[in-house]
Parts: structure tokens; C-alpha cells; sequence
């Protein structure tokens, strides 16, 4: 049986990286801006919104803008003209996590799509069906959840899945300034110089030389990323086969131009597949594509999908 | 003289439902449970055997809850049940009988995290209380309102608000707020970390927390030499270049001599700023620690109990007595601080120093009579003590004093030249009165 072909979303940071990732075969992208949404690949305005939306419609592409931040008292009032003003833009949807921004959804701007996004804690399927009973049409399923998880839930969610599928993820978020604190701590302090995702700032633990953490500061506190990249593409066809509606490339931290030939590899091998699923074979030579651009030192790997965690 | 000046609230909020402060306090086993309860909270929260955050606690049975529920209600006291875990699929299944279970047992309310785990118990359990965790990072009053419409009387704030935030959530929604004012904290947003999943395959959310946040880590930089904060010589000294594999343009941001970097928290501890908790409303002061000892347990809820009904009694009068303070450090593992209720956390909030020994005490005995005409206590044995050593008695409402402790006897009525047998019955005479249940402790 073949189901519908899914969504290839990419996030991205700018009207450029908008464009050149819808050319390079994503079918949606993800952006918005630090105050609102968390570890965008970059910060884009309502009015670079309202272009983006542009932008997108003209290739047949959607917009969904990243709306999840843990939301303080303080930006409360700023939410609902803010979501006034996404629906006036036209986008196509919103990632939200804290039910401040449901609220600010249903009262002002009925008409957004929602994507329930709560990072780590979007664990079950039972869980996303609740907040789909609350308006919610798509879940992102945690990045921790391994590939038996993901394919049984899919049948019992009523609302639509979406999976990531490439690039890294976070894995520590907190409200502290940690870079700035330590800085002092030594006797050094950082006020006001960039600690942002461009500083190119990791950790290393001190059993793990070989694993680097990026590391960033910015609005919204501090960010801790994974020191590998997954990369699904040698099992795509399983999650295409178990009919997840989107398949997210996260795009933070890389180039421009490695986005895009990751982009590439996978609209060919999702292109692939729904020619002929029953004949599809992965091919090696889209995992060396991709492996060109790799940076050396993070390690490509199938992160959480075939790992049994304990507790 | 003192002299008495009318007390001016820094921080207004509404406290509702409760006339006085819930004290909440930790309890991991049913003898914690006793101990906290004895020593003045007015409730405790406990795990049971599935769905909680510490999959290690020496976790209560239904049998064990029935009892400690049992205990409790002689004291007035409640117990809730911490089912705080985020589910997964394979967790959904047993999730309506574990409730009916907790109900049956007499809990009076779950404190849950994940949305399945609440909309369960007011779909099947509907007088079972939902209190919404902190692992929620619940950080706004909006949100507080939803989960208020989702039928929760109560909501543990995310550690993150300060009690500024808090008077706001309190003067715009009628609800219950419990916040952590006591103990270890988790640096990040709660829920937001999978450092231990990352490290050691060990699921965070699930209660296989390893507290990674606490290891050490040495930061660097992908960039220009120019901005660098370490000159090339220093960072060719450095401790991590030996062994590490840099790439052309990767700098340490540290020399030999730092500490090394870390996520690690200091503890909260907000014994000096009672009436500021009290005056903003909130309603439930909850200590953290389902792994902590019966001695913290005890000393830690003792000094808050006194604390909250001092300035209850008289808030004009109120001070700050500085044998709480000397108490709680009896009990401290870690450094202490304030959190988020003033400011964002800072240099001083964390622990980059080697960590010093922790709780500088031991539970030595726990009184079990007392002879008012002879002097003689009946102590079971919690840890080795001798004659001629310095103990402590201390008892709920903070009585404490020091003694040596003199001759010792076991039941049969043999001297002793120490206390070795745990649970052992020993006779010693105390220089002032005590009662069952008063603890005995001697220093590290």
C-alpha cells in the first residue's frame, strides 16, 4: 500500500536560506524569531515572515513559524498580537509547546494550524492525542524515542507525526547564563560579547575527548546540543512505510550550503521511493554525498532510533 | 530592646483554600515518611513503584502507602503521590489501574507532568487531586489558568519564576501554588535535559536521571586566534590539550590552574526569606529529596515548621532565629542559595569548586522512651556512638542540646564500651528531658 508522500520540512534562518531550501526540495520550512521560538537557525521578523510566506506560496512550499518558547508572564502580552499578526502573514502553521500560546491561538488567531512541539517531552501517542484533542494537528515526536516507538504509535495517532530526520538536537536547555557565569568565575568576565550560536563554543567531557557539544547563549538561556548529527536516511524507507506526514531536517549550527546538499539527498531518496516503493533501494552514494560535506569531528549517527534506554 | 516596626510585604499575593502554608516534604520510604511527619509537615510526597522520577528510591508499595496514609491522618497529614514521569507508549497501559490503586490507598493527590498521566486521573479518579510538577516548567499565569480549567487545583511552578512572577500568577488565578523552596535543583528547565540519555543511555524523563550536570567540562571555541580569551602559550599548557586532538582553530577558554566547567547548581535554601514566600501567596512550601536522609528530612522540615508558625503567630514580631540557619547547614550536602526568586542564578550559583564533604552530621540514635526519674533514655541505635563522645539530641519544635554521652547499656543491663548493633536498644542518661521520636546525631 502506498500512503501519501510526506512533507520534507527544513528549519531556516533567513529569506535566503527560505529560498535556497525550497529549491533544494524541502516541501516547508520552519522559522521565527528567538523571542518567541527556541535555537532558530537564525531571527526573522514579521516582516521577513510576511516575505518568506510569499516566498514559499509562489513554489507551493508552507511556512510554519516556531512559536515553543517556555513562555514567561513578560512576553504574554506580546503573544497575542504576535499570532494576529502570523495569521495576517499567512503562514501555515505554528510549534507551540506552552498552553499560554494555545489560549493566545484559539482567542485571536482561530485560524493557525498548530504543531504541538514540547522538545523532549513529546513521548506518546496518548499524549499528542490530547493536546489534538485541544486543536493541536501535528505532533513532533521527541528525538529520544527509538524506531519501534515511533512506527507503533503512528497508527494511534489522530493527529499528524512528524520526525526528525537529520541534523542535531538539544539536549539541555536551562534559563541560566552558564558560558557568562563560568567566564566570571574565572575572573574574566564576558558582559556583553557574543556567546550566540556563531561563537562556535563547545563543551568536552572529560571522559568523552572525542565528542563536542555546542554550546550557546542567547535570550533564551543557555543551549547544549548533541555532539553527533543523526542521520536516517540508510532506514528512510521505514518511516516512510509507516506513513510519517513530515520528516524535519534540522539545520542549526551548519552551513548553508551543507543544508542543501542534505535537502538534495533526501528529496531524492523520498522522490525514490514513492516512484516505486516496493522496488526502493537505498543508495550508498547519497549517504557519500552527504558525508563530503560532513564535518569530520560529529559523527553521523541513527542517534535514539535503535538505542534501548533504561531508567 | 527590640523594638517592634509593623511588617511591610515586599510581595503581595492572594493565598486561597489554605489559611497557613502547606509545609510538603520529601519522603522515600515509609520510616522518611514517619520522621517528616513527625517533624512538623503537613504532607509528603512519596513515590510508588511505577511512573515516578526516581527509579531508584526505595519506592512504597500499596501496602506501605495504606500504612503511611494510616500514619498520617493521626497527625492531620496527607500524602501525595509522585507520578511525574513523561510516558511512553508502552507506559499508557497501566496508567488507570495505578490511579484507582493510589485512590483505594487513601493518596490524596498525584503530582503529574505529563498531560495523559492528569487527563487519566480526572477522567477515572475524579476525587483523586491533581497537583500539575514542576517538570511542567510551568512559567506564566495563562498557562496556570489552562491547567486550572483542566480541573487541577494546584500547580508546582517551574523553578524558574521569581517571586515577583509568582505574586502575578497568584493575583490572576485563583489556585493552589506550590513551590520548591528547599534543596537540590535541576539546572536546567525541568524535563528540558537529556544529558544522561546522551551519556549513559539512561532516560532522564523516565527517573534514570544520572546527574550529568554535575560532571565536569572544559569549554572551547571554533574560531579566530584573535578572540581568543587565552594566549597560545597558556593554551599550550593546557590540561586538555595532552590529550585532546584540536583542530587547526579550536582554543580552550580555560588555563591549567581553572576550575573546570559545569552546569552544577548550588542548592536552594530560602529559611531567611519566609515571610517574603508567606506574603506572595504561595500555599505550598515543598522541600525536595525522595533520596535524602531521615536526618535531613527531620532537621530540614523541623526548621521550616518553626520558621512558618513563628511568623504565622506574629509577622510584626518575626526574626530570623540563627539557630535555623545553623540547623539547616547541619543538614546541607551542598552549598545553598536562593535560586530564581530574586534574580537569574550567576557565578556564585554554581559549584566550580571540588565539592566539600557533605551533611557534616550522622543520625546516631532515635529516642524510644525516656525515664523522667532516673534520667534514662532508651535509644535505638542508628549508627556507632561511644562514652565520652559528643552527641546531639534535638526533637520537633527545636529543642536541641549537646551532651557526652557517659555510660551505656545494652537492655540487659551490660555495659557497653561502644554502640555497634544497628537498631540495637541502648540505655544512656540525657542531660535534659527527651521524647519518642527525638533524634540523637554526632558529627562526622
Amino acid at each position: 500500500m502506498m500512503g501519501n508522500k510526506p512533507e520534507l520540512l527544513a528549519a531556516a534562518g533567513s529569506l535566503q536560506e527560505v529560498k535556497e531550501y525550497i529549491a533544494a526540495g524541502a516541501n516547508a520550512v520552519l522559522i521565527g524569531e528567538e523571542r518567541f521560538g527556541t535555537r532558530l537557525p537564525g531571527n526573522m521578523n514579521i516582516a521577513d515572515i510576511s516575505e518568506a510566506v510569499r516566498a514559499a506560496h509562489a513554489d507551493q512550499a508552507k511556512v510554519y513559524v516556531s512559536v515553543n518558547n517556555l513562555i514567561s508572564n513578560e512576553i504574554l502580552d506580546e503573544l497575542s498580537g504576535y499570532v494576529q499578526a502570523l495569521a495576517a502573514a499567512g503562514v501555515d502553521g505554528i510549534e507551540f509547546g506552552d498552553p499560554a500560546v494555545l489560549r493566545a491561538v484559539q482567542q485571536y488567531a482561530p485560524s493557525l494550524n498548530l504543531h504541538w512541539n514540547a522538545e523532549m517531552t513529546s513521548t506518546n501517542y496518548a499524549t499528542a492525542n490530547y493536546w489534538g484533542s485541544k486543536g493541536a494537528v501535528r505532533v513532533l515526536l521527541a528525538r529520544e524515542l527509538n524506531m519501534d516507538e515511533l512506527t507503533e504509535m503512528k497508527p494511534h495517532l489522530q493527529i499528524e507525526a512528524e520526525v526528525q530526520v537529520h541534523g542535531m538536537t538539544n539536549i539541555y536547555h536551562s534559563k541560566r547564563k552558564l558560558v557568562q557565569s563560568y567566564m566570571t568565575h574565572q575572573g574574566r568576565p564576558v558582559q556583553g560579547e557574543n556567546l550566540g550560536q556563531d561563537r562556535g563554543l563547545f563543551l568536552i567531557e572529560a571522559e568523552r575527548q572525542d565528542e563536542k557539544f555546542p554550546i550557546f547563549e542567547d535570550s533564551n538561556g543557555t543551549h547544549i546540543m548533541s555532539s553527533d548529527d543523526i542521520c536516517i536516511l540508510e532506514d528512510l524507507h521505514i518511516l516512510l512505510g509507516a506513513g510519517m506526514d513530515s520528516l524535519k531536517i534540522e539545520t542549526i549550527l551548519k552551513p548553508i550550503s551543507y543544508n542543501r546538499t542534505v535537502i538534495q539527498v533526501y528529496r531524492t531518496a523520498i522522490d525514490t521511493y514513492f516512484e516505486d516503493p516496493e522496488g526502493y533501494e537505498f543508495q550508498e552514494t547519497w549517504m557519500d554525498t552527504i558525508r563530503e560535506v560532513q564535518d569530520p569531528e560529529r559523527e553521523l549517527s541513527f542517534g535514539f532510533f535503535y538505542k534501548e534506554q533504561v531508567y | 530592646m527590640h523594638t517592634t516596626e509593623k511588617h511591610t510585604p515586599k510581595f503581595t499575593g492572594k493565598r486561597h483554600r489554605l489559611d497557613k502554608p502547606e509545609l510538603l516534604a520529601p519522603a522515600g520510604n515509609l520510616e522518611k515518611l514517619k520522621f517528616a511527619i513527625h517533624y512538623g509537615a503537613d504532607a509528603v510526597y512519596i513515590g510508588g513503584q511505577k511512573y515516578g522520577l526516581r527509579s531508584n528510591a526505595d519506592n512504597f508499595s500499596f501496602e506501605e502507602m495504606k500504612e503511611g496514609v494510616e500514619f498520617a491522618k493521626k497527625y492531620g497529614a496527607k500524602v501525595f503521590v509522585a507520578t511525574n514521569i513523561y510516558a511512553h507508549n508502552e507506559d499508557i497501559a497501566g496508567i488507570e489501574e495505578y490511579l484507582r490503586n493510589l485512590h483505594e490507598a487513601g493518596i490524596s493527590a498525584i503530582i503529574a507532568a505529563d498531560p495523559i498521566i492528569v487527563d487519566t486521573a480526572r477522567r477515572v479518579v475524579p476525587e483523586l487531586e491533581v497537583h500539575l510538577s514542576t517538570q511542567q516548567s510551568t512559567l506564566n499565569w495563562q498557562a496556570v489558568q489552562f491547567w486550572k480549567e483542566e480541573g487541577l487545583p494546584r500547580v508546582v511552578l517551574g523553578r524558574e519564576t521569581s517571586l515577583e512572577v509568582i505574586a502575578e500568577i497568584k493575583n490572576h488565578v485563583d489556585i493552589e501554588i506550590e513551590a520548591f523552596i528547599h534543596g537540590a535543583m535541576c539546572s536546567s528547565y525541568s524535563g528540558r535535559c537529556v544529558l544522561s540519555n546522551h551519556f549513559t543511555d539512561r532516560d532522564s524523563n523516565r527517573g534514570g536521571c544520572c546527574q550529568s550536570c554535575r560532571w565536569k567540562y572544559d569549554l572551547f571555541e571554533d574560531g579566530r586566534p584573535e578572540e581568543v580569551w587565552v594566549s597560545e602559550e597558556e593554551a599550550k599548557e593546557s590540561r586538555v590539550l595532552q590529550q585532546f586532538n584540536l583542530g587547526v582553530n579550536q582554543h580552550p577558554l580555560f588555563s591549567e590552574e581553572d576550575n573546570a566547567f559545569t552546569m552544577s547548581s548550588k542548592d536552594l535554601c530560602m529559611i531567611a526569606h519566609i515571610p517574603d514566600l508567606i506574603d506572595v501567596g504561595v500555599d505550598s512550601f515543598k522541600i525536595e529529596g525522595r533520596m535524602k536522609s531521615i536526618h535531613y528530612v527531620a532537621t530540614v522540615v523541623n526548621v521550616y515548621r518553626q520558621a512558618i508558625d513563628a511568623y504565622m503567630a506574629d509577622p510584626d514580631n518575626y526574626v530570623l532565629r540563627p539557630e535555623w540557619v545553623e540547623e539547616m547547614n547541619k543538614a546541607a550536602n551542598r552549598p545553598l542559595n536562593t535560586g530564581f526568586f530574586y534574580d537569574t542564578p550567576d557565578h556564585e550559583d554554581h559549584i566550580y569548586e571540588p565539592e566539600e564533604k557533605a551533611a557534616p552530621y550522622d543520625f546516631a540514635g532515635l529516642v524510644l522512651e525516656y525515664d523522667e526519674e532516673s534520667k534514662m533514655a532508651t535509644i535505638q541505635q542508628r549508627n556507632h556512638f561511644k562514652p565520652g563522645q559528643e552527641v546531639e539530641f534535638f526533637g520537633p519544635g527545636g529543642s536541641v542540646f549537646k551532651q557526652t554521652v557517659g555510660q551505656i547499656w545494652d537492655e540487659s543491663g551490660n555495659e557497653l564500651n561502644a554502640a555497634r548493633h544497628p537498631l540495637q536498644r541502648i540505655k544512656l542518661k540525657v542531660e535534659q528531658p527527651v521524647r519518642y521520636f527525638d533524634m540523637m546525631r554526632k558529627k562526622k
